[in-house]
């Protein structure tokens, strides 16, 4: 039996505890699993039958939904076979035993699984009736008990299989099996070469032929079934009685493991390797219709070994403890992958009681919580860590949302990928707060148009009013706007922010008094001020703005917002305290001086202007 | 981070099993390290690609065919970057390329465009600052002329033979600014253009005339990441998004012939109206007259579960690939 890992997180021991040179630093490093190459395929398909478990039918009732659940156990196997595939590939493709050795280690840790899974599908998830249960336990044995396979062939393929060495032993493992038509074909070639213990062969052959065998159809009762079987069984012992086998010692073992006879089963431990192995094959010829009995491992395995983590788990799995069983694989495996779909699918069986543990979810929650929070320290199986999270309704939304704000976000489009599952789930604060970390890369790095991108998707008015006073900030050093493109274009998304708002409409006025539309220009710079849009400490700049204007050789204020331009500028000078006056160097005091200038002169053209009749 | 280049063999043609759908699994022929996220990659010519990385890295990767090897042929270390306001130079994620034997083309998050010669060192022209935000994608609209979007919904064109490093036009979606994450250009009609958005939104735009697209369509429930006409067959569309649907747009005439792909995928088929009569010299995509025939729209995979990153097509293959690690080739797209 193969050797299961230790339990997963790698404690980091502290350097410098005495002798000299020994402070290190450790990398700890949870779930070592999840960064095993070929492990990938299991992760990645395992959570899409994952998800589709959790989105089938729950309506369908009894037998069709029971063969569901058994496709889905079966699906879940392939993917471990495949993934021992990959594994058996990738170790053919190493050279040194360094490479090799953790190849072969996973590839038992994986036959492990899929055969404790296989025996859980057929216990638990298939749960079939007595006999089938047993004709399932018998296919089960045969698939993982291969041992002898080679020994099989060996003797199948040679030229005279009844001269063969081997032969007894492999119709003994044909029998142990239950496999009886290839037992009868092998031990015909042995009557047809040993005329003399023909007789005694028809008999044996007749007995094997005549043994019942739960059929998959049901077509008996039980009762009717446990009648057949005791008066074959009584027929057994009336030959072996007899002494017809006498002669011959193999045929006569034969005849006791047909009867059931626990010491002549035991005499071929060797050919069953596994105590699992002997203790269906003393199922199938003790009491086939009832369930399996007590456990005697201690005949098989002796007085000197200890049962093996497997040995453990297989055991709960025959006396049906499931809790135990599950227990027993956390602690034996390295990672909570199995655990937590087996869990999940025995769940959907409603096997499992909902008893609560300790801190308050079930125990399939659990499993599945610490599953995906493996999955999230991975710089990419993440995503599939998602998808589990939803499927836990205590406690899954809000372990989301402390993993998600933590994964490193390299690229944009990793980004943008959480910013989705966020807003798929209606976690605004993490929108957010993503949301304002790109919009800070982007503006550190100058790139302002990204930055009202993040800030536009967050509807984050605090940063595009940020970012516009960046814009502002650049004109009045510059004297020119920078990235045209973006504040020419901003559409609706200008009614953000006051600012952005400010901003675009600033950058509409430059524009209109670029293409010479004066009047037009004049309304929105006055607009601009007294709907309050420009921040106070822009009007100055306004102001000045509206000095060529004014200067104009054609009118262009009207006498109203010519009365308004001064209410504003009365507005920004009175709101200066004495100090601040004081303060004000000369170009300042100048401006003031200009502004009003024009303004009166203005005011003065402008009256006469609408003070003058039209007409002839 | 172990990211990979690799190359993969999807078996003969002749190959056909009893429905012609299982052929084998792609074989890996051959594969190389990559530093950084893969972004984008296109082939430059029967052995050459040219691969966009996260770190702002480009590499010409070539493929030797008789020993099934991939080698870097050229790498630009440093296409895309950041100038960091303490003036340090960090790597800006190269988001697209585009080929066009010899020159090729880059965009990337640090909003510069470059244009590179296969075999020289240097880049023939670089365009700082190209624009303000992000530019998503790139593709050639003719010899001297590309595309690009951006992260504020814009469509531009740039002339490289103007000096200026101005676009010679810009187009901006109505209404929100939402980001465009790809662009494709009609194969035979070159006034068509198609983007995919933020919000899955597909727009058609004809460039000879307006600033503003032809038609929105309502499409995907998350990202658009890839649009492309049929190389082709341009009366098919195909587009991929992050929620996990790859849909096939096709605008045909012929729908008395049901084409046989809609049988699973079929669930979710919708049709839209458009006037298809004068097709020679309107186009299916640009009218929209809703009397006329119809536009057929197939989500083409059946279980979705997580992103369709990328797709391409050539002929009747389609293949395709999923955040859930795996790559789907499907060899009889018009069957």
């Amino acid at each position: 039996a193969p050797a299961p890992a230790l339990t997963g997180s790698v404690v980091a021991g502290g350097g410098g505890e005495g002798g000299p040179g020994s402070s290190c630093v450790f990398v700890v490093r949870r779930d070592q699993d999840i960064y095993i190459q070929t492990l990938r395929k299991l992760f990645n398909e395992s959570h899409g039958i994952f998800l589709g478990l959790q989105r089938s039918e729950e309506e369908l009732a009894g037998k069709s939904r029971k063969a569901q659940l058994v496709q889905v156990s079966k699906n879940y196997r392939s993917v471990i076979r495949a993934c021992m595939e990959d594994m058996h590939q990738a170790a053919a493709g190493t050279i040194t035993k360094s490479e090799t050795w953790p190849c072969f280690f996973q590839v038992s840790i994986l036959s492990a699984m899929e055969l404790i899974w296989n025996l859980c599908e057929i216990l638990f998830v298939e749960a079939a009736a007595a006999g089938p249960l047993l004709l399932r336990l018998l296919d089960w044995v045969r698939l993982h008990v291969c041992d002898v396979d080679n020994m099989v062939r060996e003797v199948l393929s040679s030229e005279n299989p009844s001269k063969h060495k081997l032969f007894w032993n492999v119709v003994d493992v044909f029998v142990l099996q239950g496999r009886m038509d290839e037992a009868r074909h092998l031990l015909s070639k042995e009557a047809t070469a040993n005329p003399t213990s023909v007789n005694m062969y028809k008999i044996l052959d007749d007995l094997m032929k005549k043994m019942p065998v739960p059929n998959l159809g049901n077509t008996q009762t039980l009762t009717e079934m446990e009648l057949k079987w005791q008066h074959w069984h009584e027929e057994c012992q009336r030959y072996l009685q007899d002494g017809t086998f006498a002669s011959n010692s193999h045929m006569e073992s034969i005849c006791k493991i047909l009867l059931g006879d626990e010491n002549a089963i035991l005499e071929k431990k060797e050919l069953m390797t596994t105590w699992y192995h002997f203790l269906v094959t003393r199922l199938l010829y003790s009491h086939p219709t009832v369930k399996p009995m007590e456990l005697r491992m201690d005949l098989f395995l002796g007085e000197e070994s200890s049962p093996e983590p497997l040995d453990t788990i297989l055991m709960a799995a025959f006396e049906f403890e499931l809790h135990q069983v599950i227990k027993e694989c956390s602690i034996a495996l390295s990672n909570w992958w199995f655990v937590a779909h087996l869990t999940d699918l025995l769940d959907h069986c409603k096997l499992l009681q909902s008893h609560n543990l300790y801190f308050g979810s079930n125990m399939r929650e659990f499993l599945l919580l610490e599953y995906a929070s493996g999955l999230f320290s991975h710089h990419s199986l993440w995503q599939l860590g998602v998808d589990y999270f939803d499927h836990c309704p205590e406690y899954g939304r809000v372990y989301l949302e402390l993993h998600i704000e933590r994964i490193p976000l390299n690229t944009e489009q990793k980004a943008l990928k959480v910013l989705r599952i966020c807003e798929q789930r209606q976690m605004h604060e993490q929108v957010r707060s993503i949301c304002k970390i790109m919009a800070m890369k982007a503006l550190r790095t100058n790139r302002l148009g990204s930055a009202l991108s993040w800030s536009i998707r967050a509807k984050d008015a605090a940063f595009a009013t940020l970012i516009s006073d960046r814009f502002l900030k650049d004109y009045c050093e510059r004297g020119c706007f920078s990235d045209l493109d973006l504040i020419d274009n901003l559409g609706p998304s200008m009614l953000l922010s006051d600012r952005l708002t400010f901003l675009g409409k600033y950058r509409e006025f430059h524009r209109l008094y670029g293409e010479k539309r004066f009047s037009e220009a004049a309304k929105l710079l006055l607009m601009l001020m007294t709907a309050h849009i420009a921040p106070c400490s822009f009007w100055m700049t306004l102001l000045t703005d509206a000095l060529p204007l004014l200067e104009q050789k054609e009118v262009i204020f009207s006498a109203e917002q010519t009365y308004e331009l001064m209410r504003c500028l009365e507005d920004l000078t009175a709101g200066k305290s004495e100090k601040q006056k004081f303060q004000d160097d000369d170009v300042e005091t100048m401006k003031v001086e200009m502004l009003r200038l024009a303004l009166a002169r203005n005011l003065a053209r402008v009256i006469v202007k609408e003070g003058t009749l039209e007409g002839s | 981070q172990d990211n990979r280049v690799s190359i993969w063999s999807v078996g003969d043609l002749g190959n056909g099993g009893l429905s012609g759908e299982y052929q084998g699994e792609p074989q890996l022929l051959c594969d190389i390290r990559h530093n950084g996220d893969v972004m984008d990659m296109q082939f430059l010519d029967q052995e050459r690609i040219v691969v966009a990385s996260s770190t702002g890295s480009v590499t010409v990767f070539r493929h030797h065919q008789n020993n099934q090897t991939l080698s870097a042929n050229q790498r630009w270390e440093k296409a895309h970057y950041h100038v960091d306001q303490d003036t340090s130079c960090g790597g800006a994620a190269c988001t697209g390329v585009i080929c066009n034997n010899p020159e090729i083309v880059t965009v990337g998050e640090d909003g510069r465009i470059n244009l590179f010669r296969a075999d020289q060192k240097d880049a023939v022209r670089s365009i700082d600052n190209a624009d303000s935000s992000t530019l998503h994608a790139v593709t050639f609209l003719r010899t001297t002329e590309i595309l690009t979007v951006n992260s504020i919904g814009q469509l531009k064109i740039w002339d490289f033979r103007q000096q200026r490093n101005e676009p010679s036009q810009i187009f901006s979606l109505t209404g929100d600014r939402v980001p465009l994450h790809c662009v494709d250009r009609h194969p035979n009609q070159q006034h068509i253009v198609a983007t995919g958005g933020q919000d899955g939104m597909l727009s058609i735009w004809d460039i000879r005339q307006g600033t503003m697209p032809v038609s929105l369509l309502n499409a995907h429930e998350a990202e658009m990441w890839e649009v492309h006409f049929h190389p082709s067959n341009p009366d098919h569309l195909f587009t991929c998004s992050e929620d996990g649907s790859l849909w096939h747009w096709d605008t045909s005439t012929d729908i008395s012939g049901k084409p046989s792909f809609l049988h699973q995928g079929g669930r979710s088929t919708t049709y839209f109206s458009h006037n298809t009569i004068n097709q020679s010299v309107v186009s299916a995509w640009l009218s929209n007259d809703p009397t006329k025939d119809r536009m057929e729209i197939t989500n083409l995979i059946p279980n979705q579960t997580l992103s369709v990153n990328s797709l391409d097509i050539l002929g009747p293959c389609l293949v395709y690939g999923t955040d859930a690690e795996a790559i789907y080739v499907n060899r009889q797209l018009f069957a």
